[in-house]
Parts: structure tokens; C-alpha cells; sequence
């Protein structure tokens, strides 16, 4: 009973947080063919900025509470700023490129990024636990949960349903879906292709910024953190569908529960059991579980 | 009779094994490397000619890395003949099963799954006590039949093994370019389902050229494996990988000695980066990167022709 509870709540923390990251990077890929490697610095960014506004701030001696504000100011401006500037300043001039040649663009920006946030913010660690140990833990049946990992979870769902909402019941959101169903048509009726673009990159960046901000306080901020997430993003994304927002949301709960499952019963398959099971879906469906199988080119 | 583009070649093998003895260590490891990572690079660009980019060339160079220490490990043997064997047969038999799925697929979900591949390896490798986990283990420095080729206190063996690996592999991916069946390569890329109505199956040409590439990388693995005497997973991590698409699209995939050159040229490039700024050594690989892409999308080896077109 225990062992159930303690996969359930772990998976689905675990899972919350996945979608967290892999959102921003579905998103970007529905509407601009970009499959982002860069997602990972941006998610590295968010950590760093969340993690050394709250130092400064919990040094000052402010209200503790407002922290939360803070992480969630920290992603916005680091998320606005970044996109910006890599939209707008670099991968606007490189539109219209095969989709492969675009992940290797997007890696180089990736190896630049890394270095950038060494030269911004050293190679020590940051910590930034307050706003974790702020909330306290709860104890269920006997085992113990942090308090912040429900608060993930509730902000996840908020996330998922603000996004949820706004490509469905917004005119800008479907216009939005006008662009990832056919990109060229949209243009024709009048669409202004280039602008969505660039807002979506800048919402992209920003979840990714956001989910690393969130992440931040529970644990330390160390130089690589984006490259280990980017590839557990891809395998969420992939396993829904590339470009499916309710597909990462599939994908996310799949894979936090099969990980948390894995950790609770066999540790050593930690690793394997995500990539097994993305291997498995595209064996059987390489269009991923939610993305509609496009037909080939004469 | 030897052509003197073969003349060429075989000259300038002989003059790089001679050159061994008198060049200093740092560079005669540095070129080992680099050939080794050529060769899987090598396999690389016989998948991008067909339009095809594996982003997960790391699992076969890490494969044949760990086949080679696991079986000198087990017979104690340091053959080095033997070994590379023992990687080419290691990378024959992954391939030929995985090739079976990963053939069917193309663009970025090739791409993509072939990285859940290597990832795979990655994840149970680091997991694995046996294996030295995370650490990986040490691999014996190898010898021909009990001779290590010492000169002046360094082993040339598995640098001379590499030139002359790095020139047969060449030779061969050279005479197959040429032959119908790579350049079907190219005609897959244009335009896939053309190709299948003149009646060739595409899946069956891709599935050779991926175990041709797989072969590649685990004889680059094996020898990587020699020259440094250690391996670990992170030979199969994603990083790894990329950083062979990395070179092929440095290199081009305009001809079979222009990811060998590339390769060497990437070694020097991240040596000198590293040794100039330790904390940004990656930034200039980056816009390096970029500036290529942007420059020159068809690789360094683009130039060539342009220096040719100029010559007429």
C-alpha cells in the first residue's frame, strides 16, 4: 500500500515536473519545426536566475513568501530576455533550413548558452532552499512529502490548463493552431506568421526558464543541468507526439510513473526504463501517441 | 596498376607512420584520436549522403569500445588484431538487429530514435557494477603478437593502427561511394519513393548503410579504447554523438578523406580552444558551428571546389 502511495506521489511529481520542461519544447516544435536543443539552457537559465535572486533576496531579510513571486519574475524576465534575443537576434535569419540542420543550429546555440551562463554565473554551485523547506512536509500513511512537490504538482496543472485554454478557447490560440496545422496557409489568410513565431519562442523560452526557476530550490544549481534535462524532454515530447501539448502531458505522466515505478522496484533501470519505453512507442507508433501522421512527399 | 590519387594516398600513409617516430607524443595521441573519431564520422556521412542523420552514433562507439575491454579483459589477451575483430563482429551483430527497426524510419524521428538508442546503452552501462558503472574501466594497451612498437617510452601501435585502419576504411567507403548501390544514396535523399518505383528497396540499401556506419563507429570506439586505455558510458551519451554530427557537418560530406581531415582539424581546434579559454571552450566550438552552417553548408571540404572552380 505504501509502496503504491509512494510510486503514485513520486511519479506524479516527477511527471509534473517533466511537462514543466517539456511544454516550452513542444510548443516551440508544433509551430516552428524547430526541435530546440537550446531548451535545455533555457531551463539551466530559469535554475540560475531563480536560484541567485532568491540568495540575494533571502540576504536581505525580506517576507519569505514573496520569494514564490520572485522565482516566478526571475523565469519571466530571463525567459523574455533569452528568447528575445535568440529569436529575434539570431534564428529568424535561419527560417526555411531542414528541420536536422535546425536541432545542429540549435546546438551550437546550446554549447554557446552553456558557456555564457558559466561566464554570468561561475562554475560553483547555487542553493537556494528556503521557498522548499518554507512550505514544511506532509506525512501520509506513514511516509513523508514535501510540501513544495504538491505545490509543483498544482502549479503543473495550471500550466497545463492555462495553455489548454488558450490554444483552444482563444482567438490567439487558434490562430496559433491555424500555424501548426499549415503554416503556409495561415500566411496566405493573412496571418502574420513571423510574429507568432516570435511569440512562441518567447513562451517557450519562458516555460523552460520557468521550469527551471521552479525546480531550483530543490536542488543545487551546477554547471550541465540543462544538458541532462533536454534529453529526458525529448523522450517526453517524442513518446506524445513532436508538437502535441496534450501529448507531452501524456508523455510526462508515462514516463514519471514508469521512472518512479522503476526506482521504487528496481533502481539500477532507472535510465533505461525511459528511453525503453520511448523505444517501444516509436517502434510501434514513430509518429508518437498524439501527433497526426503527415503523408509523405511525391 | 595504381592510380595517383592511390600513389597519393599510400605515400602520405607511409609518411605519417614514419612521422610517428619523430613527432611528440601529444600529437601522435591527438591524431589517433581524431582518426578514430573520423572513422565513426566517416559512417556518419554515408547516412547524411542518403539524408539521414543518426544522432546516435555513440551507441556503436561505445559498444566497440566495451567489446574490446571486455574481451581482453576475459582472455587476457592484448592482440590487437584480435580486438579490433572482436568491436568489428560486436558492431556486425547490434546493428543487424536494431538496423531492422531503425531502417524503416527517417528524418528526425531517425534521427531521434536511434538517440533513444545509444541512450539506452548509456543507461544500462552507468547502472551496471560489473562495468565499472559511471566510472567505466581501464582497457590494456595493445600489442602485435607480444610487440607494443615502443619508441623513446611511447607506444605507436595503435597510431599506426589507426592511419592504416583510417586508409583501408577510406579505400573501401571510396570504391563504395562510386558503386551503384551508395550512390542510391544520394537518390534516396532527393526524392525516396522515386528510387522505389524503379524497383529498389530503399529500406534494404539503408539497412547496409546503417551497418556499414555501425561498423565504423565500434572499429573508431575500438580503437579510441586502445589509444586512451580507459572507456566509459559517456562514450554513449547524447554529447557524444552530437559531437560527431558536429564534424561531419564541419567536415562535408563531399568525399571519404574529408571526415578524417575534419576530425583531425576538430581534435586541434578543441585542443587549442581548451588550452586558450578553459570556460569557453565550447562557446567557440558553437560558433563554430554556426559560423559553418551559416558560411558554409556544405562543410569545409565546399571549399575544395571552390579552390578548383578558381584553378579552371
Amino acid at each position: 500500500m505504501n509502496l503504491a502511495l509512494a510510486v503514485l506521489v513520486d511519479g506524479v511529481v516527477y511527471s509534473s515536473w517533466l511537462f514543466l520542461i517539456a511544454a516550452g519544447l513542444t510548443l516551440i516544435y508544433g509551430v516552428m519545426k524547430i526541435l530546440n536543443m537550446a531548451h535545455g539552457s533555457f531551463y539551466a537559465i530559469g535554475a540560475y536566475s531563480g536560484a541567485s535572486l532568491i540568495g540575494v533576496y533571502f540576504a536581505g531579510g525580506n517576507p519569505p513568501w514573496a520569494s514564490y513571486l520572485l522565482l516566478v519574475g526571475a523565469a519571466l524576465v530571463a525567459g523574455l530576455i533569452v528568447g528575445l534575443l535568440i529569436e529575434r537576434g539570431f534564428l529568424r535569419f535561419m527560417y526555411g533550413r531542414d528541420e536536422v540542420v535546425m536541432i545542429l543550429v540549435t546546438y551550437g546555440i546550446l554549447l554557446i548558452l552553456e558557456d555564457a551562463i558559466k561566464l554570468l554565473w561561475g562554475v560553483d554551485p547555487y542553493f537556494a532552499y528556503q521557498p522548499y523547506t518554507l512550505l514544511g512536509r506532509t506525512k501520509i500513511g506513514g511516509l513523508s512529502f514535501a510540501n513544495y512537490d504538491f505545490m509543483l504538482i498544482c502549479v503543473t496543472a495550471l500550466v497545463a490548463l492555462v495553455l489548454w485554454w488558450s490554444l483552444n478557447r482563444t482567438r490567439s490560440g487558434k490562430i496559433l493552431q491555424s500555424v501548426i496545422h499549415d503554416r503556409e496557409m495561415a500566411g496566405a489568410l493573412g496571418v502574420n506568421v513571423t510574429k507568432i513565431f516570435t511569440i512562441t519562442f518567447v513562451i517557450g523560452a519562458f516555460l523552460g526558464a520557468f521550469a527551471g526557476a521552479l525546480t531550483a530550490p530543490g536542488i543545487s544549481v551546477v554547471p550541465g543541468i540543462g544538458i541532462e534535462v533536454i534529453i529526458l524532454a525529448f523522450a517526453v515530447v517524442v513518446i506524445g507526439g513532436l508538437g502535441s501539448v496534450g501529448g507531452a502531458f501524456v508523455g510526462a505522466l508515462i514516463v514519471g510513473l514508469s521512472r518512479a515505478l522503476s526506482v521504487h522496484l528496481y533502481p539500477d533501470g532507472e535510465l533505461f526504463v525511459i528511453y525503453g519505453v520511448m523505444g517501444l512507442v516509436l517502434a510501434f507508433r514513430p509518429q508518437g501517441l498524439f501527433a497526426i501522421a503527415g503523408a509523405r512527399k511525391i | 596498376m595504381l592510380s595517383k590519387n592511390q600513389i597519393f594516398v599510400v605515400a602520405a600513409a607511409a609518411l605519417m607512420i614514419l612521422a610517428g617516430l619523430v613527432m611528440p607524443y601529444w600529437f601522435s595521441f591527438l591524431v589517433t584520436v581524431a582518426l578514430a573519431k573520423g572513422l565513426v564520422v566517416l559512417g556518419l556521412v554515408i547516412l547524411m549522403r542518403a539524408g539521414l542523420v543518426s544522432f546516435g552514433q555513440g551507441l556503436y562507439y561505445c559498444a566497440g569500445a566495451y567489446a574490446v575491454g571486455a574481451f581482453s579483459d576475459y582472455f587476457q589477451t592484448d592482440n590487437v588484431l584480435l580486438l579490433v575483430l572482436v568491436a568489428i563482429v560486436c558492431g556486425l551483430v547490434i546493428s543487424s538487429i536494431v538496423g531492422l527497426l531503425l531502417s524503416r524510419y527517417r528524418d528526425i524521428f531517425f534521427a531521434m530514435f536511434s538517440m533513444a538508442f545509444s541512450m539506452i546503452l548509456y543507461g544500462v552501462l552507468v547502472k551496471s557494477a560489473a562495468l565499472g558503472s559511471s566510472d567505466g574501466f581501464n582497457v590494456t594497451k595493445p600489442s602485435l603478437f607480444g610487440w607494443a612498437a615502443e619508441f623513446n617510452g611511447t607506444n605507436l601501435l595503435s597510431y599506426w593502427v589507426a592511419i592504416i585502419l583510417a586508409c583501408v576504411a577510406g579505400a573501401i567507403i571510396w570504391r563504395y561511394m562510386r558503386s551503384p548501390m551508395g550512390m542510391t544514396g544520394e537518390a534516396i535523399r532527393e526524392n525516396e519513393i522515386r528510387v522505389e518505383y524503379l524497383g529498389v528497396s530503399v529500406q534494404k540499401i539503408i539497412y547496409i548503410k546503417y551497418i556499414i556506419a555501425a561498423v565504423l563507429a565500434s572499429v573508431g570506439g575500438s580503437i579510441t579504447a586502445m589509444t586512451v586505455g580507459h572507456i566509459d558510458p559517456e562514450m554513449a551519451y547524447w554529447t557524444t554523438s552530437g559531437e560527431f554530427v558536429f564534424i561531419a557537418l564541419m567536415a562535408g560530406t563531399g568525399h571519404v578523406a574529408a571526415p578524417l581531415i575534419g576530425a583531425v582539424i576538430f581534435e586541434l581546434m578543441r585542443t587549442f580552444a581548451f588550452q586558450l579559454s578553459p570556460y569557453t571552450w565550447q562557446m567557440i566550438l558553437g560558433i563554430a558551428l554556426l559560423s559553418i552552417i551559416i558560411f558554409l553548408p556544405n562543410g569545409l571540404w565546399s571549399l575544395t571546389d571552390k579552390f578548383k572552380k578558381g584553378a579552371n
